[in-house]
């Protein structure tokens, strides 16, 4: 019963994410990509992607922080973020990641650190968020072999 | 490509197991493009660093049949990376990208890429990219069909060596000494020749001498026997036969070469070039083939050939081909032989007597050479062998110290080299009775019998343009083989033409050439071969005395022996003039040389290889 429940509340809160549209379709095709010969594929390209992204956050952090600053280099790091979260399929931080693109563009140095913090946020939350999933996702693999 | 083996392996099979090489910077990309990419039952691989990724497709071209890189990377633009896989393996490459700007697509087709993909990229955009593969594979066996197409001469030309005139030897030759110098390495002539050829026999040009002595150095002299080389060998319409028959020569060869120590290392080298100068020889008719022969792999077959029966000897029979005859024998060995005797004089004689007959056709075989001798003999260079001993090598080639250089080593590359050694030796060492051995070495790789060249010749491949042995062996032989050489050069070259014979007949007495004729049959297989033809023989007619320095022996120098050998020597072999197309004096490369002179070979007409000319 408990492994039905678990199974329901997990289910649940994966609807979430994609109702509230943090997760895009993307991260189902992450989800097919799971099978016998690659049973926690999604949790390790997630977490692959949290370890990498940090670092680029910080890159981009020090870039924004430095006068005058470079907006080509700040695209150049922010088209990798958006390349990577895009292949998890984290949606709101994709598409942060390309409005703080158009502000780079425009050299709007305002608007792009204003709208890194959003980009930092979601980018947090998420994680969180997906961070329970697979710890439910844990238990309730746990709960189903008792 | 590999997509053609794979086919080829289990039609069925294709795509599943193609091979990719996933290329991006970012961990979380490359992780899911590695996942997809499997999924799709790819065999892949990944890297993040584009120096990476060049490196190993740099180490075995055969590797991958698919590139899909990220066009975004840190240590190298993708769209260079895309640049450098399209020029140096040319392998499909996809382009990946989190950026659709049309204008990068843009940028990434106009590079070569074969496709464009947006990140996140999708399974199925990955399922249908083997469709790539299949296109370029399917381009290239176009490409490369048309390309084949035209060896089939070769074939031809180098059994009619003997045949006719130079003139049409020549011409034949040169058909058939352009496809090869276009692809020489192209396995198409080695498979046409036989394929192509009316007759029956089997042409050793080059390319096959060589492929053959990569065989036989591969399982070891000891332990190559015919059926192993065959299989290695792996050319289609080659039987057992042809290889044992080509092996018992090669044998002979390298015993001569053995003789005439130093060089026989490079000998061994050039013999692998040489011989397939050796085979052009053959079909150098004339002397001036010789000289290819001898620069290139075709002296190898001359000299392997043994001249003295197998064709090119047969062909020696004209004097021209005596000189060869000598030749036969590992190559210029057998002018060596004839050398020994020291005197020009003597050895032409001698040489002449190789000859006799053997005209078998074989000597096509790879004893481009006899074909040159015979023309020599219809050009009634014979006489002249006689003669050349007697000239003075100075008149050889003025640059043969190039000859010297092109020491047979190698000469295959440079015909030229062996020749031009030759020759110089022959302007030179007329006098110099010691450079001139050398030069006689060289005389002989200008497709003269020299068996030095032979020698030389393995190493000439290049030289097999005919030019080597148009180098007309000026090959010191001491003027044995001067005369052989002439008749060499032409034979070989072949294409030339009558292979004016080429003058190699350098042998201009003066050489001692005995040994240096080795040498010089090391160098001038691939000087002779330029010599041959480079330059206009000038002297005399047919022997002309291709100035075999300015064959630009340097080129081809690889094999050659030690192309200063053979320059010295002076190939004595004239070049034969090279008919319209003078060989171009040392105009770079020795290849050019050597084409040159096979060129000119055919110009040669070997006339009466006038070896005695140049001489």
């Amino acid at each position: 019963m408990d492994g039905y429940g678990m199974q329901n509340q997990i289910a649940c809160i994966r609807r979430s994410l994609f109702d509230q549209g943090y997760l895009d379709e993307q991260f189902i095709q992450l989800e097919e990509l799971q099978d016998d010969a690659n049973p926690n594929f999604v949790q390790e390209i997630v977490t692959l992607f949290y370890t990498d992204s940090t670092r680029l956050i910080q890159n981009i952090e020090l870039t924004l922080n430095s006068r005058p600053i470079n907006f080509s280099k700040l695209d150049d790091y922010m088209h990798q973020f958006k390349g990577s979260s895009s292949s998890i399929g984290a949606k709101k931080v994709t598409s942060e990641c390309a409005v703080f693109r158009q502000y780079c563009a425009a050299g709007n140095a305002e608007a792009c650190i204003r709208n890194f913090q959003h980009i930092k946020q979601e980018h947090a939350i998420l994680r969180k968020k997906l961070e329970f999933y697979f710890q439910m996702m844990g238990q309730a693999a746990v709960a189903q072999t008792r | 490509m590999t997509v053609e083996q794979i086919v080829s392996e289990g039609k069925d099979q294709f795509p599943i197991g193609m091979r990719v090489l996933a290329v991006d910077d970012d961990p979380t990309c490359l992780l899911l493009l590695g996942t997809l990419l499997r999924r799709c039952q790819y065999h892949v691989t990944t890297t993040s660093q584009a120096k990476t990724a060049l490196k190993m497709l740099r180490e075995n071209k055969n590797k991958f049949d698919l590139v899909i890189s990220d066009v975004h990377m840190p240590d190298m633009d993708g769209f260079k990376l895309l640049e450098h896989v399209g020029l140096e393996m040319d392998l499909p490459v996809i382009m990946l990208s989190a950026n659709g700007d049309t204008k990068l697509v843009m940028k990434g087709i106009t590079h070569g890429a074969c496709d464009y993909l947006l990140k996140p990229v999708r399974i199925e955009e990955l399922q249908n990219i083997w469709q790539h593969v299949v296109r370029r594979k399917k381009k290239d066996r176009c490409n490369s069909g048309s390309k084949d197409k035209p060896h089939p001469d070769s074939g031809e030309a180098a059994g009619i060596g003997n045949v006719d005139n130079n003139g049409k030897l020549n011409k034949k030759r040169k058909d058939q000494n352009e496809d090869e110098d276009d692809e020489r390495d192209e396995n198409g002539h080695d498979n046409e020749d036989p394929s192509a050829q009316k007759k029956p026999r089997v042409v050793w040009s080059v390319e096959l001498h060589r492929k053959f002595v990569a065989a036989v150095n591969q399982l070891g002299i000891d332990k190559a026997v015919p059926k192993k080389i065959l299989e290695l060998m792996n050319v289609e319409k080659l039987t057992r036969e042809n290889v044992a028959s080509h092996l018992q020569k090669f044998r002979l060869y390298l015993k001569r070469i053995s003789c005439v120590a130093n060089q026989q290392a490079n000998m061994a080298a050039a013999l692998g070039t040489a011989d397939s100068a050796y085979l052009r020889m053959g079909s150098l008719n004339g002397l001036g083939n010789f000289h290819t022969l001898a620069g290139s792999d075709q002296l190898h077959n001359a000299a392997f050939r043994s001249f003295p029966p197998s064709g090119v000897l047969g062909r020696l029979n004209t004097p021209a081909g005596l000189g060869i005859r000598s030749l036969p024998s590992p190559g210029t060995i057998q002018l060596g032989h004839v050398q020994n005797s020291g005197n020009p004089t003597n050895d032409l004689s001698k040489l002449q007597s190789f000859v006799p007959g053997n005209h078998n056709t074989n000597i096509l075989q790879g004893m481009p050479m006899s074909l040159e001798l015979d023309r020599l003999q219809h050009n009634k260079s014979v006489g002249h062998i006689g003669e050349l001993p007697t000239t003075d090598s100075t008149t050889v080639f003025p640059g043969s110290g190039s000859l010297v250089d092109a020491r047979i080593t190698g000469f295959s590359n440079n015909p030229l080299l062996g020749v031009t050694s030759n020759s110089l030796m022959l302007e030179g060492s007329s006098q110099q009775a010691t450079s001139h051995t050398s030069v006689s070495a060289i005389g002989f790789q200008n497709g003269n019998a020299l068996s030095d060249f032979t020698s030389i010749a393995p190493a000439s491949n290049q030289l097999q343009d005919s030019k080597a042995d148009s180098q007309g062996q000026a090959s010191p032989i001491n003027c044995n083989a001067g005369q052989i050489i002439r008749s060499a050069p032409q034979e070989w070259n072949a294409p030339r033409k009558d292979a004016p014979y080429q003058s190699h007949a350098l042998i201009n007495s003066s050489i001692p050439i005995n040994s240096a004729m080795i040498q010089l049959g090391q160098c001038l297989d691939r000087n002779n071969s330029i010599f041959h033809r480079t330059t206009d023989l000038d002297s005399v007619g047919p022997l002309n005395f291709v100035d075999p320095l300015s064959i630009k022996h340097s080129e081809g120098d690889n094999y050659i022996m030690e192309p200063s050998v053979i320059e010295k020597e002076g190939y004595l072999m004239f070049q034969p003039r090279p008919h319209g197309s003078h060989v171009p004096d040392n105009t770079g490369s020795l290849k050019d040389l050597a084409s040159a002179m096979m060129k000119q070979e055919d110009d040669f007409g070997c006339n009466g290889y006038s070896l005695r000319t140049s001489i």
